[in-house]
């Protein structure tokens, strides 16, 4: 379970808050989407939750342990999935995911059976000995997602998993996400692909200017937003049209 | 390891320009390790003299078996092929020089004779005024200061020994023994000599290759800083960092991987340098360097150098942000800390502070630590200060890279 208490970051020499004062509980097992627009604070959030940002003020735990106190504990516990692909480019896919798997202590046969079992389900056996760089940006996804999830954590971060891939790289990708929450890993992701978070995400909450506008079960936010036919309806009722550029 | 192997490119570099420049330089100097150099240089001269001075001198200058003389009639034309530097140096004689000298000799002597009483008359004849004569140096302005300075020394030395053998000379023709047995020995009563090393009863003859692959084996070792930075940056940019950082691993032991694997690639550039001086300049006809009973001391002081460059270079890659940071600032920071270590100037030739700051360069460090093994043939114990200072370096870099990375990323 992820318990997050009065969270707050204002970036060095920035006017306002990325993330300002939020409360967020995500229960074990589900599949959290944090969805808003650009420069809403969800990058912002995930990289403090993963240790990567410190927060300005308030706390965190995930399953009744902080960072501060319990690194790498945490840091054995989640799996985390950057928005960049994050990988050697000059490495083999499989170098690249036995260099990763190894830092989190798994070795050997144990190491190559867990990477081609990956592989496979991604579709990617045959890519195993290539260099990433030659890879499409659908299959350095792939690859990307299966880094963050070979040691089996029990909460795995995502942020935009599935930007910039085909549709059938983002199907792979949600169906494996799909058996591993089975598995009992609880999931925080985030996305711009509405559509897609209305049906893989147990929850949702809807972001913007760095606080939570609205949360809960899909279905019932969309029930309960006059007019809404989909998740698109209550993201655009809520967090309005405008455009949100930012540099 | 993996990344520095797929970069076949690199490591090509890596390896084999530290070697093409230790060719190059050690090339370049090895004549002015030599004692008898196959170079000569064209120097102009114009005899306005045509005397016993300027013929001492022409045969002086040709014996030194360091210059070409090339003789002129025109002072002007002589002068201008060396401004616009088609020659270095040209050596104007003046006119009358030979008599002006021998008059002024005379003069000189007649004068302390007569002191003695020996000379008759001396006082009654009035004393000729002899203007003092001048030997002009012209020099290409772009001929370096030690150059100048040399031949200048040089110069003002054969004038003076053949001012005294005018003088020993006129004292013999003034004491009529002119055609007697020499009462006067010409040739210098104090002499230099220079008391070499010595191994088996053997003289350890410095050459240019014992000078050169130490003082650029430790400037290539110290050149993976760049390479080094500019991994880190790299990985900062791609986002494998990132990874990196979300993962049980702590900065320390990430830093003690990349020391390895290019402490690694050290001591592999140093074996190779070590193996051109061996075998390969020898086989140039460039002297070869003796590495016989200092082996190991040799690849201890390669080590903590390494270790010095590593952690320099892995501060910087911590430090800097983009590849353009890094590189430029990583080669210049490797020549500033050549130039500070001594490796292209001697140290005890720097201006005081410069010597002051040399002494905390750690290429300074390395240079003296190989030249007390290459050169000095020293015992460890004598070692022992310079790389400790070497390892201190290394592990106050490493302290400075991991408070930095933990201060910028603290959670």
């Amino acid at each position: 379970m992820i318990e997050i208490n009065q969270l707050s970051k204002k970036y060095k020499g920035a006017e306002e808050f990325s993330v300002k004062d939020l409360d967020l509980k995500v229960e074990d097992g589900e599949i959290y989407g944090l969805l808003g627009p650009n420069g809403a604070g969800k990058t912002t959030l995930i990289s403090m939750l993963t240790s990567l940002l410190k927060p300005t003020s308030g706390s965190f735990t995930i399953n009744g342990l902080n960072f501060k106190e319990h690194k790498n504990q945490l840091k054995q516990l989640i799996g985390i999935v950057p928005q960049e692909y994050a990988l050697y480019p000059t490495l083999t896919a499989f170098e690249n995911l036995q260099y990763f798997g190894s830092m989190y202590g798994i070795k050997g046969e144990t190491l190559k059976k867990s990477i081609n079992e990956h592989l496979e389900i991604m579709g990617l056996s045959k890519f195993a000995d290539k260099k990433t760089a030659t890879f499409s940006g659908g299959m350095k996804r792939r690859v990307n997602l299966i880094a963050g999830i070979l040691h089996q954590p029990k909460v795995l971060f995502l942020d935009e998993p599935t930007v910039g891939v085909d549709v059938q790289s983002k199907n792979v990708i949600i169906d494996r996400l799909k058996i591993l929450n089975k598995q009992g890993t609880t999931i925080v992701y985030t996305s711009h692909h509405l559509n897609e978070a209305e049906f893989f995400c147990t929850h949702v909450a809807i972001i913007d200017n760095g606080e939570i506008i609205v949360k809960g079960i899909p279905s019932e936010l969309i029930k309960n937003q006059p007019g809404a036919n989909n998740l698109e309806d209550v993201f655009l009722a809520q967090t309005g049209k405008a455009l949100r550029d930012y540099a | 390891m993996l990344l520095l192997i797929r970069d076949l490119g690199g490591i090509a570099i890596l390896f084999i320009m530290p070697i093409l420049l230790l060719i190059v330089i050690t090339l370049v100097q090895d004549s002015t390790f030599k004692t008898i150099s196959d170079i000569k240089i064209p120097v102009l001269l114009v005899d306005n003299d045509k005397g016993e001075v300027s013929k001492s001198i022409i045969e002086n200058l040709s014996e030194s078996n360091s210059f070409e003389i090339l003789q002129k009639t025109s002072e002007d034309e002589a002068k201008e092929a060396v401004f616009s530097g088609e020659y270095q140096l040209a050596i104007i004689i003046p006119e009358n020089l030979s008599a002006s000298l021998q008059k002024k000799v005379d003069q000189n002597v007649e004068g302390i004779l007569s002191k003695f009483g020996l000379e008759e008359d001396s006082l009654a004849v009035a004393k000729e005024v002899i203007p003092p004569k001048e030997v002009r140096l012209y020099f290409d302005p772009a001929t370096q200061m030690s150059f100048k300075s040399s031949v200048k020394n040089g110069i003002d030395k054969m004038i003076s020994k053949i001012e005294t053998q005018s003088i020993y000379k006129a004292f013999q023709t003034e004491l009529g023994e002119e055609d007697a047995e020499p009462i006067f020995e010409t040739e210098n009563f104090i002499a230099f000599k220079e008391i070499l090393q010595t191994k088996n009863n053997e003289e350890i003859i410095p050459n240019s290759a014992q000078h050169n692959v130490p003082a650029w084996t430790l400037f290539a070792i110290f050149f993976i800083i760049v390479p080094l930075s500019i991994n880190l940056v790299k990985e900062k940019n791609q986002g494998t960092f990132v990874r990196l950082r979300t993962q049980p691993v702590n900065y320390a032991t990430v830093l003690g991987g990349k020391t390895i694997v290019y402490l690694g690639v050290c001591l592999i550039q140093f074996t190779l340098m070590l193996l051109v001086g061996i075998y390969l300049f020898p086989a140039m006809g460039l002297p070869g360097i003796d590495v016989s009973g200092k082996l190991l001391m040799l690849y201890i002081v390669a080590l903590f150098s390494g270790l010095a460059a590593i952690g320099l270079g892995l501060l910087l890659g911590t430090i800097a942000k983009t590849q353009e940071q890094a590189a430029p600032f990583g080669s210049t920071l490797v020549v500033i800390l050549a130039a500070l270590g001594g490796v292209w100037v001697p140290v005890f030739v720097m201006p005081k502070l410069m010597q002051l700051i040399s002494k905390i360069s750690p290429m300074n460090w390395g240079l003296e630590a190989f030249y007390d093994v290459f050169l000095r043939n020293v015992g460890f114990a004598k070692i022992l200060p310079e790389i400790s200072l070497l390892l201190l370096f290394f592990l106050v870099t490493i302290i400075i890279s991991i408070i930095y990375n933990r201060r910028k990323n603290a959670v």
